[in-house]
């Protein structure tokens, strides 16, 4: 990955972590991969049981540890695998998009989406549509990328 | 309302009867035509015959002067032409590389924001009005809707009325008050450009239009474009001569027909203009007499 | 300090043409905590899964990391590995290196870089991982089968005569679906009542299986093993204890003009009505909405209109107060087989993604029909006994036109895919028209022929050879009524020529959708489906008659188009996933549930009011000597399904998901 701070917007590459969910949009991430859809590589996934287990914390976590973008999927509403997690999500969802417009973070920064398991094709126009969104509003600049604690550089 | 207004090549020339009675009616139902200032053909059969981006590029110059006009919709009462200035605005909306190279060949900012209607969509808008300002609905006239290939097809290009059953026409006949007949050639094809040089296929493909246009008992036909006129109108001897077609059968242009429900003259409609007399038939319904002693509208 | 193992697997060139494992493996094994990291070939090989046991029990390791494919793929099996060498299986997770890295980019640095990333999550959480122990619950060792057609039936019986107790539900008021209506069945022409109706009969008798016709599922709680399902048994008005099926009742009802379903609107029935002569169960039901006596109430008429049935009944079994009622069954296992419907060609449709056929006349011209239609005609039991007679005048047509693929392979009407049963069944309509009606030219308009089982092609081939049926492969653009006969344009691609054919009766292979409502039924269950309704299979080629709900199976045409003989192997195939899962006393369950640490839980029970399982209880906290200090949140480990909504809602963080916790994701977070 290229080095902090320097990079002007045209060439930077966003680094965008992605909470979703292990049924729905985690099993739709390897049908875009067992379809071979091409995407942005600029999206990291971390799995979740279910979009009901994400604290906002983890997001703005995300940010503070060098994230440009974050990205949170889950199940369509009425197909929750656990009938009500997404439904929860959405909820502390609405709430946080002002807390994190508050606190300086440009919400467009946060997509929040649902996508099925048979929806592969839609998980990659998600993919490249947050990256290409992120990369025009530039690097996240409001906290210093803080180095871990044990000495290990960035990739 | 007020609406843009592209009246092609043929509205000025070889269907004059179509804008005359076109502009007739507008007045009455409470419509403005702006024409848009230095038009140019649409490039019709030709241009899309022989070469795909003049057949863009030359209506999208039509569409970018409406656009200077400020125009947000037109109105092509031809359906040719409402076809092509259609398909530019889809072609140039769909395709970057296409509206990249017309944005260059203008050499003017063009946002493709003009709207196209065609006459059957402008006046589905107002039938309320034509039911209402109808001094002499045409009542037990039997008409056939045709559509022909252009009005409400491709979908995508058209996006207005089905395009495989539509009935936007019989909705306006129905407002005049006439009946609009059940049958089964209201999409088949007249034989469009091929008067001239395959007459022989326009006068067979005339022949079936007409002949179950009779079997279902339509009195006439109503079109919306010139060269489905034309050559439903035009080539009835024709069609007579080479066998098969004992009636003669009017073939009116919508405006027309709803000018005749509105009060107005045939003289004043330009039903005078056509090779097949309509005036039998107008006689019949009562149209004639009643348009004369109710007078008409200036 | 960690002794993690990272094991980056090649996945022969799945993985290694794009991504780099070597400097993956390398990457990862710099950091702190981990003592191995080595990339190979093929790592969920037996000799690739040697190198990891090896590593554990050489290395000491107390973490595995695999970077290979995606962990719904092999999570397992790395597992199994684990705890084969003797390491916990939880303590080994996976990185999505395939699917979600190598499968969907190019660029091998960024590929490469990516993987490390990946990686670099699955490491720093692993960290926090702790040591579990699998959960075990009791199995309820009944089935509910979902749909009474013959996939339903087969699963039915097979669980049923592999000992467990069965509980079939059928919407309709009589079992059998679909295959009921047909005449004979592909490729062998066998009289499809006559193989059906003994198993229905089996059904009926089977000690083990509780049958509740005109009946649906109302909802659906709890979870593998232990459901709790609540069925609607909608009232027949009949009192099923009672009735002895004499048929009286149909006979002197006044109201016999009711086009009839099971007909497909070609022939009628009365208000009280048993759908066929063959139905089971043998009881009529009441057609509310045109039965005479309920319209007066409904109108709020005094009298009693009508009344006939219960005056001739012998048995009183007729009750119009009847109401809907309820049962609740605990299973421990469902498998839904809930069949199919045939797509319309009108103009209304009931899903946006649907259009019809307005080039056909919109479902509108009369003696255009679909294949449906065309077995009740040909069915002996059918609205013309057997003759195949046209639905306007009933004259004999002389000209018939089958359209093959209306509305599959059409995108422009909304479906994509092939229904995998046209071909087959206008082959077998054109044999049947040619048997039945001497002089009759078929005309056949096909795509392509889809006859891939045993014995189909032949099949086709003896309708094209021996029967005469003519096949032109081209589509039809339009047919309209032109008089007495129906005017069919179309085109035979292998001549060249244009085909105008006035054809009788016109016959369209309409596409396979799954039945209406399959959405909500899906909801109630938790199974996912694709955007045509089908039901979701867990895995297409590895898990075909699961669903990702663990617990759920599905067979038949409700979760792709399917024929009778595949329907039928798959409800076996479902039959035997069921009876496998019933044949431990116990139920192993994943032991990735939420626990509450009681010590700081104060005993606001938002996780309560969150837990879409009911899963919290409440506990009463007392001190050694068993003096009450608080109450405080408890996790019922046989309810918890893991989905971490309470974590995420406590508001001072005592209650944990084991597998995802805060520690655990945290860590994964600030290795980016």
């Amino acid at each position: 990955m290229s080095a902090t701070g320097s990079e002007t917007k045209a060439s930077f590459e966003p680094r965008i972590i992605a909470f979703v969910c292990n049924w729905c949009t985690y099993t739709g991430a390897d049908l875009a991969g067992t379809s071979r859809i091409n995407m942005a590589p600029n999206v990291r996934i971390i799995r979740l049981p279910c979009t009901g287990r994400i604290d906002t914390t983890f997001i703005i976590k995300a940010f503070e540890r060098g994230a440009d973008g974050v990205i949170v999927s889950g199940c369509h509403p009425a197909d929750c695998h656990y009938t009500a997690g997404n439904y929860h999500a959405r909820r502390r969802f609405a709430l946080f998009h002002d807390l994190i417009e508050f606190i300086g973070i440009d919400p467009r920064r946060v997509t929040f989406s649902w996508v099925s398991a048979s929806e592969g094709g839609k998980w990659a126009e998600i993919v490249n549509d947050a990256t290409e969104r992120v990369r025009s509003l530039g690097p996240f600049a409001m906290y210093p990328r803080q180095v871990a604690s044990s000495g290990e550089q960035h990739a | 309302m007020k609406i843009g207004y592209y009246p092609g090549c043929s509205l000025h020339a070889t269907a004059r009867e179509y804008e005359e009675s076109l502009k007739a009616i507008v007045s009455i139902l409470d419509i403005e035509l702006e024409e848009v200032r230095d038009w140019a053909c649409c490039g019709a059969t030709s241009a899309h015959a022989t070469n795909r981006f003049l057949s863009v590029a030359l209506p999208a110059r039509t569409l970018m002067l409406a656009e200077r006009q400020k125009l947000n919709r037109i109105l092509a009462p031809c359906a040719a032409c409402y076809n092509r200035l259609a398909s530019a605005h889809h072609a140039i909306s769909r395709d970057k590389k296409i509206a990249a190279r017309v944005q260059s060949i203008l050499g003017s900012d063009f946002d493709n924001s003009v709207g196209i209607v065609s006459i059957a969509e402008l006046l589905s808008e107002v039938t309320a009005t034509i039911r209402q300002k109808a001094k002499a609905p045409l009542t037990g006239l039997k008409v056939a809707c045709y559509y022909g290939c252009l009005l409400v097809r491709p979908p995508d290009v058209c996006g207005f009325d089905d395009a495989e059953a539509p009935n936007s026409l019989e909705s306006i006949v129905s407002a005049a008050g006439a009946t609009p007949v059940k049958w089964s050639m209201a999409l088949e094809c007249c034989g469009g450009g091929f008067s001239l040089s395959r007459t022989g296929s326009v006068v067979r493909l005339g022949r079936l239009i007409l002949q179950s246009a009779i079997d279902a008992g339509a009195q006439a036909i109503v079109v919306a474009c010139p060269m489905c006129h034309s050559n439903l109108d035009f080539r009835q001897n024709a069609m007579n001569e080479r066998g098969g077609i004992e009636k003669r059968m009017p073939i009116m242009f919508l405006s027309e027909l709803v000018g005749l429900s509105l009060g107005l003259s045939p003289a004043r409609l330009g039903l005078d203009r056509h090779f097949v007399n309509p005036s039998p038939l107008l006689e019949q319904i009562g149209a004639a007499k009643t348009a004369q002693t109710r007078g008409e509208n200036a | 300090m960690s002794r993690i193992g990272v094991f980056i697997c090649h996945c022969g060139e799945n993985i290694g043409r794009t991504v780099d494992c070597a400097r993956v493996a390398q990457s990862l094994g710099e950091l702190p905590g981990v003592v191995h990291a080595i990339d190979y070939k093929y790592m969920c090989s037996d000799p690739g899964q040697a190198l990891i046991k090896q590593a554990i029990q050489e290395k000491h390791l107390d973490g595995v990391v695999v970077g290979a494919c995606s962990p719904h793929m092999h999570e397992k099996t790395f597992r199994k590995a684990a705890a084969a060498a003797g390491m916990n299986p939880f303590l080994c997770e996976m990185a999505n290196l395939r699917e979600h890295c190598s499968w969907i980019h190019e660029d091998r640095e960024n590929a490469t870089d990516k993987a490390i990333g990946l990686g670099r999550f699955i490491v720093e959480k692993i960290k926090y991982n702790h040591p579990l122990s699998p959960i075990f619950i009791p199995v309820e060792r009944r089935a509910l089968v979902i749909g009474a057609g013959i996939a339903g039936i087969q699963a039915a019986l097979d669980i049923a005569d592999g000992g467990c107790d069965v509980v079939l539900v059928e919407k309709e008021p009589s079992i059998g679906g679909h295959m009921s209506q047909l005449s004979e069945t592909f490729p062998t022409l066998d009289c499809s009542q006559c193989i059906l109706t003994p198993r229905m009969v089996e059904i009926a008798q089977h000690p083990r299986i509780k049958l509740l016709t005109y009946s649906e599922v109302e909802s659906v709680e709890g979870y593998i093993g232990n459901f709790q399902v609540k069925i609607r048994k909608k009232a027949r008005s009949i009192d099923d204890t009672l009735c002895n099926g004499c048929g009286e009742c149909q006979k002197n009802c006044p109201n016999s003009k009711i086009p009839s379903e099971f007909d497909q609107g070609l022939g009628k029935r009365t208000a009280i009505y048993v759908p066929f002569p063959q139905a089971v169960p043998n009881i009529p039901v009441i057609d509310r909405a045109n039965c005479a006596l309920f319209k007066g109430r409904a109108k709020g008429v005094k009298k009693v209109v009508c009344g006939k049935c219960a005056d001739v009944c012998g048995r009183k079994a007729i009750n119009y107060d009847q109401q809907d009622s309820f049962v609740t069954e605990n299973v421990g296992a469902i498998i839904v087989a809930t069949g199919y419907q045939l797509y319309s060609v009108g103009k209304k449709q009931d899903s946006e993604l649907l259009c019809g056929y307005g080039e056909y006349g919109y479902g509108d011209i009369p003696d255009v029909i679909d294949g449906l239609q065309f077995e009740r005609l040909a069915s002996a039991s059918g609205p013309t006994g057997g003759k195949i007679l046209r639905p306007s005048d009933h004259k004999e047509p002389k000209t018939v036109v089958f359209l093959q693929c209306i509305g599959s392979r059409d995108p422009a009407k909304g479906i994509e895919y092939c229904s995998k049963i046209c071909c087959m069944y206008v082959a077998k309509h054109a044999m049947l028209y040619h048997h039945k009606v001497h002089g009759g030219k078929a005309v056949v308009f096909y795509m392509d022929i889809r006859a891939g089982g045993k014995g189909y092609d032949e099949f086709v081939r003896r309708a094209i050879e021996e029967n005469h049926a003519l096949y032109l492969r081209g589509r039809v653009s339009r047919m309209y009524r032109n008089g007495d006969t129906i005017r069919v344009h179309g085109f035979d691609t292998l001549s060249g020529e244009p085909m105008v054919i006035d054809a009788d009766m016109v016959v369209l292979a309409t596409a396979m959708r799954p039945q209406p409502g399959i959405a909500s039924l899906a909801q109630k269950l938790s199974v996912s489906y694709d955007q045509h309704g089908f039901i979701n299979e867990a895995h297409p080629k590895l898990r075909p008659v699961e669903t990702n709900t663990a617990g759920v199976f599905v067979a038949g045409a409700c979760q792709a188009p399917r024929d009778i003989p595949d329907s039928v192997a798959m409800a076996s195939a479902a039959a035997s996933k069921v009876l496998g899962l019933f044949s431990k006393e116990l139920l192993e369950r994943e032991p990735l549930i939420a626990h509450v640490d009681t010590a700081t839980c104060a005993g606001c029970f938002h996780c309560e009011r969150v837990c879409p399982y009911g899963a919290i209880v409440r506990k009463e906290i007392k001190d050694g000597r068993g003096r009450f200090i608080k109450i405080a949140a408890e996790v019922n480990p046989g309810v918890c399904q893991g989905c971490g909504t309470c974590q995420a809602t406590c508001p001072s963080k005592s209650v944990e998901l084991e597998g995802f916790t805060d520690e655990q994701i945290y860590a994964a977070v600030n290795a980016l």
